[in-house]
């Protein structure tokens, strides 16, 4: 491809994972530029798998101080008070991460993700909100679908076992090996809008319950203004109704949405760490193919539920995108 | 899920970890992180450059350390106030017995091979400690639960050995690059840099080798002022020229294959190579370290590229002079190390000169690397998603919570939407002769075949014992220990060399024996059965073990893959390796309907490869092939 050949260091250090995905997918690994924010566990976890594969340049978004609650299912963070005092999430992780792999660049940016123009976002390849708000959702991807070039678009949430993400690749076109000989393919993603629009009634059978349980809580927290994950089960009562509510405008029975993966989501406030290596995993996995433009995306939606060890990809796109 | 009863299990918990590699680095943050307090981790590596990519609790000034106890500092550093003991060990040692075990509340490995992975299996039964097994290659990885008496135990289902070829295909008809690395490592390399004093099979058979092979012993010596690169290519025209030009000279071999090609070095190199060998240039600098290399000097650079003929006959005598020239002391005691530079030139030069005089498509170094050292493909996603999981299911084991076990595949491709699939466990197998004590078969001659082929191919190669004793009756054939006396030792030495037939209780058709490990605390029966010939491509081995059965299938599924897109995938294994076997398990919730092929690559990285789906086969078989 680009002609430029991976050096003598590149070699010997990603020799094992070259096996897997070609010289080629690591040359683009190399040139890619990530934007990530809200660095809690999942996408600690996430950070750290596309440091070590060989990403160009990480730039991370959190402007939260450390406090002894961040420290949960960061392996980032030095507990030391004295290290990490006066000090913003991304800045602290940043310097954790730069000694994973001194080939990655990493750097922090200042500033709320959902008030930056869209020129901003140019200069990535790939952009991951973790733990955002639905509207803080919406319009960081309808930036990233008016810039010229594709912007790989990912959100990430893990709310007490569970796990969501999504995915918006725009149209996309991929390789992918069917036995001896490599295919073309190419794949049509809604935007986050248009896939969390789809009527529940015309979602895939069997859709997993955690795809309407997240939207309900999305819906609370902006109702209620609250930001992501702020919430316990004094406010399961409310929390109900507008399940109820949504239920009755999409015609589909209450029992959609089982009350208890609610109360589930609704309590569990600490991050389970487990969850968070799986997903954080299957998340960079995703990042990689679409970065190398290797093997088949994972569309559009991805649930890990610890509860039931499943890990699901569901599809949700209107028929128009589709 | 953050439970109070659930904390608490894990607060007092006592884990053992075995392995602190791939899966082991991910593992061991995601218990510090849930919570554990008490890990004691045991692994017998040192971190090598290409662990960095992946175990990222080190770091390149780590290399050359043990891993255990630089992953123990490294969590400790975010979770300072947990209890973390690391052993720099192998877990087969004797201070690791059944006591040893006993002291924990549930056993995790991460480990890369089969043999440590047998052992480990037997201590937990023989302890009854739960055991949580794991693995991954590329993007598939699995996650096993076996609990004694509720579960299938680790060695329920066949674990074929390692792949192993017939002689003659190495020594005189190769027809895979395979083949030809084989005989570059085990033969040709073994022979010049490794003990003179092995057998070895260099030396194309002939229908009278043995008038000659004295006469070829010689070529392999060199004279105290032997110039290197008249020694080399002495080599070289030997091994590629005559060698060839004596096989063609059977011509019964010759009739349904193509003829390979002899070739010497006067047609592919100058007459005297200007090369000066010595310069400051063969090192190359690698993270610091300085490796000695035949690759600068030759202008060679990128590993991924495919050499001709020409510059692989260059390698070759490079390599050589430099293995002279730099590394003189170790001749003698080499063996082959595919982190070992010079050593993995020499064999990429050397397989590739044979597989251009055989007709075999030609590898680059990085590929001939990979298949002589059975290198894993590995990447830090799926070893991090399978730690994850085996704390999952650790934890499930310590709220006790049998029910809820499960194991888990970690796929490449959703199959019915899954990307991790979980399935119950399978109900422990009762012809296992690990688990359930059932007696095996031997079927062997017992004229021709020595107490030691017995020990080396069936009771260490496929019964993974570590410290064996053989009984028949009331004799003791054979033992392994520490505490023997020189009387015994001798004794039992003498034994070794004897025929079975010939033993003071001698083993004859129908003759019983029991072998045991006290260690690992099993025992098993071994039924003989007398038998004359076998077949030299199909038993190698000259004995065949059998007895073990699968389990029979409860639901009368067929062995089919499910119509998942997938199944294309698979192709069909040349060498009957693979094993397809039935679920047994403990209900039918799960309408998954698999063909279940089982696997396995021994290596000696730290990622193992086993795999028990069809959809993950053909990817390894890539490597196997």
């Amino acid at each position: 491809m680009d002609g430029e050949e991976l050096t003598e260091q590149e070699t010997a250090l990603y020799d094992r994972q070259i096996r897997v995905w070609g010289a080629n997918a690591q040359r683009r690994l190399t040139k890619s530029h990530i934007l990530v924010s809200g660095i809690k566990g999942t996408v600690t976890e996430f950070c750290k798998n596309i440091v070590l594969a060989g990403v160009g340049s990480v730039t991370l978004m959190d402007d939260r101080l450390v406090t002894e609650e961040a420290l949960n299912a960061n392996f980032l963070i030095p507990p030391d008070e004295s290290a990490y005092r006066g000090k913003t999430v991304a800045e602290i992780c940043c310097d954790s991460l730069k000694d994973f792999n001194p080939m990655v660049f990493v750097s922090v940016e200042k500033g709320d993700l959902s008030t930056r123009d869209t020129e901003f976002f140019e200069t990535f390849d790939v952009v991951v909100i973790g733990y955002g708000s639905r509207s803080t959702k919406k319009a960081v991807n309808e930036k990233c679908r008016k810039l010229s070039k594709r912007v790989a678009f990912y959100t990430v949430d893990c709310r007490d076992s569970c796990g969501e993400i999504f995915v918006d690749l725009q149209d996309y076109k991929y390789t992918k090996k069917n036995l001896e000989e490599t295919v073309e393919c190419e794949l049509n993603f809604p935007s986050f809008q248009e896939a969390i629009s789809v009527p529940w009634k015309l979602t895939p059978r069997r859709t997993v319950k955690l795809y309407f349980a997240m939207r309900v809580i999305e819906a609370f927290e902006e109702s209620e203004g609250r930001k992501p994950g702020a919430c316990s089960l004094l406010d399961l009562a409310t929390v109900l109704e507008i399940k109820k509510k949504l239920c009755e405008a999409n015609s589909v029975s209450e029992s959609h949405v089982p009350d208890s993966l609610l109360e589930r989501l609704v309590t569990g406030n600490t991050e389970f760490p487990p969850a968070c290596a799986i997903v954080g995993g299957i998340l960079a996995q995703e990042v990689i193919k679409a970065v190398s433009g290797k093997g088949d995306p994972l569309k559009n939606f991805f649930y890990f539920d610890a509860q039931d060890g499943k890990g699901v990809m569901e599809d949700i796109s209107n028929s128009l995108t589709s | 899920m953050d439970t109070q009863q659930q904390q608490s299990a894990i607060k007092g918990a006592k884990v053992l970890m075995v392995g602190a590699g791939g899966i082991g680095c991910e593992l061991l943050k995601t218990l510090a992180l849930s919570g554990f307090e008490d890990i004691h981790i045991i692994d017998m590596d040192t971190i090598e450059v290409s662990n960095l990519n992946r175990q990222f609790l080190f770091r390149r000034s780590h290399v050359g350390q043990s891993k255990a106890k630089v992953a123990r500092d490294a969590v400790l550093r975010f979770r300072p106030h947990i209890n973390i003991r690391s052993y720099h060990a192998n877990v087969k040692n004797p201070e690791f017995d059944v006591d040893f075990f006993k002291q924990f509340d549930v056993v995790l490995n991460g480990l890369d091979n089969l043999d440590a992975r047998r052992h480990v299996n037997r201590l937990c039964l023989a302890a009854d400690v739960p055991l949580v097994e794991s693995g991954t290659t590329g993007f598939l990885g699995q996650v096993t639960v076996h609990v004694k008496g509720k579960t299938e135990c680790y060695e329920c289902q066949t674990k074929p050995a390692p792949k192993t070829y017939p002689v003659c295909t190495i020594t005189s008809t190769p027809t895979k690059f395979v083949h030809c690395i084989v005989w570059a490592k085990d033969l040709l390399f073994a022979k010049l840099f490794g003990d003179k004093n092995q057998e070895n099979d260099l030396n194309v058979r002939s229908h009278n080798a043995a008038s000659s092979s004295k006469e070829k012993e010689d070529v392999f010596e060199r004279a105290e002022d032997e110039d290197i690169e008249q020694y080399g290519r002495k080599i070289y025209d030997h091994v590629f020229g005559s060698n060839i030009e004596n096989a063609l000279a059977n011509e019964e071999t010759w009739k349904n294959r193509r003829r390979p090609r002899p070739i010497y070095s006067k047609e592919v190199l100058p007459e005297s190579l200007t090369q000066q060998n010595g310069s400051a240039q063969n090192c190359s600098v690698t993270g610091g370290d300085s490796v000695i290399s035949a690759m600068p000097s030759l202008g060679l650079k990128n590993p991924q590229e495919l050499w001709g003929l020409t510059q692989n006959s260059l390698v070759f005598i490079e390599a050589l002079k430099l293995f002279f020239a730099k590394r003189k002391k170790e001749i003698g005691h080499l063996t082959f190390d595919k982190d070992d530079q010079l050593a993995v030139e020499f064999v990429t030069a050397a397989a590739n000169i044979r597989a251009e005089s055989f007709g075999i498509p030609l590898h680059s170094l990085f590929e001939a690397k990979g298949i002589a050292g059975n290198i894993v493909h590995a990447v830090a996603t799926t070893n991090a998603i399978i730690a994850g999981l085996i704390v999952i299911e650790a934890i499930k084991v310590l709220k006790k919570d049998a029910n809820k076990y499960r194991m888990t595949y970690c796929l490449e491709h959703p199959s019915r939407k899954m990307l991790l699939m979980p399935v119950e466990p399978f109900e422990p197998n009762p012809s296992c002769y690990v688990c359930s004590k059932t007696p095996l078969v031997l079927e062997i001659n017992t004229q021709k075949s020595k107490l030691r082929d017995l020990v080396d191919r069936i009771v260490t190669a496929k019964l993974g014992m570590n410290l064996p004793l053989i009984m028949h009756g009331a004799s003791l054939l054979y033992e392994v220990g520490d505490d023997l006396d020189d009387i015994m030792v001798a004794n039992y030495n003498a034994n070794l060399e004897k025929y079975l037939a010939e033993l003071p209780s001698p083993i004859v058709n129908g003759s019983s024996l029991t072998v045991e490990d006290l260690q690992q605390e099993l025992s098993c029966k071994i039924n003989v059965k007398h038998r004359e010939e076998f077949d030299e491509e199909k038993e190698p081995e000259g004995m065949v073990l059998s007895g073990w059965t699968q389990p029979p299938a409860t639901n009368g599924e067929s062995a089919s893959t499910s119509n998942n897109e997938n199944a294309v995938d698979v192709t069909e294994s040349s060498s009957g390796s693979e094993i397809a076997t039935k679920k047994r398990r403990l209900s039918e919730t799960q309408p998954e309907n698999h063909k279940k092929e089982t696997q396995n690559v021994e290596s000696d990285d730290d990622d193992f490869m086993e795999i028990e789906n069809p959809m993950l086969v053909s990817k390894k078989k890539k490597r196997v092939e």
